[in-house]
């Protein structure tokens, strides 16, 4: 067995505990977007080494055919089966080989499977702003729509939107509803629907394991809390912490039951940590420390990749 | 679809361009848009005689409440569709933060 194919398996089945380490870590609230990199590259990474590992294992021609695990396998493809591997290590081989494309299709298809359901739920929600919304002079820039309960949520997108509804307008001051914009341009401006997409697709192929729903928590919660912070440049973070408190307590009791779902008490906490955090700011990491993690997450990445494409035996 | 909203009937083009006094649209735009509601699903269409009539294929509200649904679901698909500023907090848990914030010098509000 090559080198490449035991480096590679150890990144992919790595990355499951080390999902799980960060998943469960307090240092990433100190440093959302360096923690919110290092998943993106825990992501790929999986994704890249996982693939790697079983295309590179089954693609090991027994000799004569040299190079990276990608250039193997279209050696293989082009010259037919490696007949002269068959036998039971031949067979383990070929099923290695069927299993890595197969995964990298499914991963490619869960992608696209829920980028098209985002982008449902967001043309529905568009056209019913549409003939719905309306402006406000308290709320330049965003959407108005008439309920009484307290929501305000963005529309991501090319064409995006932030909402609120006329329960959250009654609800907050001039100067929280400053803060909640600046918490939702954020969110619009960096493209955080983006950062969580990926995590949202491994969710729904991978319910079954819990580490999907602890990353995908994980993430939205990251990406929150980096909004808030950039929403701290602009505003008091007393603005924005009475602003959560508010919308959050009346989210509570203003829903029905039902559309409240089992994630209820999971949810609880994470205005909770979001408040506190906002009122004893702990010390953001060092530079060296992002350094270091902005450097993990680039190994992360390109190790795999580069064992796919470059000859190591 | 305002104008479809109020009306208790079913309203032909030329009803629905008598009500919106305020824009001065041609028929065949005011045609053309009733027949985008309707294709849409938002507005459904009878024959009339010899003229279309539309009406609004679900009340007001029952979109509001549709948008407001989605908005507020906690499943992972919206989330990840919408981003929502604040999920729920209990009441008890949202007053003992207040306090807290209280605590910290200014008084907030409420």
């Amino acid at each position: 067995m090559s080198t490449a194919v035991v480096i590679l398996a150890t990144i992919a089945v790595g990355c499951v505990p080390a999902a799980s380490a960060l998943a469960a870590a307090s240092w990433p609230r100190r440093s959302p977007a360096a923690a919110i990199v290092l998943w993106q590259a825990l992501g790929l990474g999986w994704g890249l080494a996982a693939v790697g590992a079983l295309i590179a294992f089954g693609a090991t021609a027994p000799a004569a055919v040299s190079g990276g695990a990608l250039e193997r396998l279209a050696s293989i493809v082009t010259s037919g089966a490696p007949a002269a591997a068959i036998g039971v290590i031949g067979t383990v081989r070929l099923v290695c080989l069927a299993a890595g494309v197969v995964l990298l299709a499914v991963l490619v298809w869960i992608l696209a499977a829920a980028t098209a359901s985002v982008l449902r739920a967001r043309q529905r929600q568009r056209i019913l702003l549409s003939l719905l919304a309306h402006g406000d002079p308290k709320v330049p820039g965003a959407l108005v729509v008439d309920h009484p309960a307290a929501a305000a949520y963005c529309l991501p997108g090319l064409r995006s939107a932030i909402v609120i509804s006329a329960g959250a307008l009654d609800l907050l001051d001039a100067d929280e509803l400053a803060a909640v914009l600046a918490h939702e341009r954020a969110h619009l401006r960096e493209r955080h629907d983006l950062v969580l997409l990926p995590f949202l697709a491994l969710l729904r192929a991978f319910r079954w394991a819990g580490v999907t729903s602890r990353a995908y928590r994980a993430v939205g919660l990251l990406v929150e809390m980096h909004a808030d912070d950039r929403a701290l440049r602009h505003r008091p973070a007393r603005e924005l912490a009475t602003a959560l408190l508010r919308v959050g307590a009346a989210g509570a009791s203003g829903v029905p039951s039902g559309a409240l779902g089992v994630a209820h008490q999971a949810e609880e906490c994470e205005v909770a940590a979001r408040v506190i955090r906002l009122l004893r700011p702990a010390p953001g990491l060092s530079n060296a420390a992002v350094a270091l993690i902005v450097t993990a997450s680039a190994a992360i990445v390109a190790l795999p990749a580069a064992l796919l494409v470059l000859p190591l035996r | 679809m305002d104008v479809l909203w109020e009306a208790a009937d079913p309203l032909s083009v030329r009803e629905v361009s008598g009500l919106l006094t305020d824009r001065d649209l041609a028929h065949t735009t005011v045609m053309t848009v009733l027949d985008r509601l309707a294709k849409k699903g938002f507005a459904r269409r009878e024959r009339n005689g010899r003229a279309w009539h539309y009406r609004a294929a679900e009340s007001r509200e029952a979109y509001v409440t549709e948008l407001m649904l989605s908005a507020l679901d906690q499943t992972g698909d919206r989330q990840a569709a919408l981003a929502r500023f604040a999920r729920s907090v209990s009441g008890t848990e949202a007053q003992a933060l207040m306090r807290a914030l209280g605590a910290l010098g200014r008084v907030p509000r409420g």
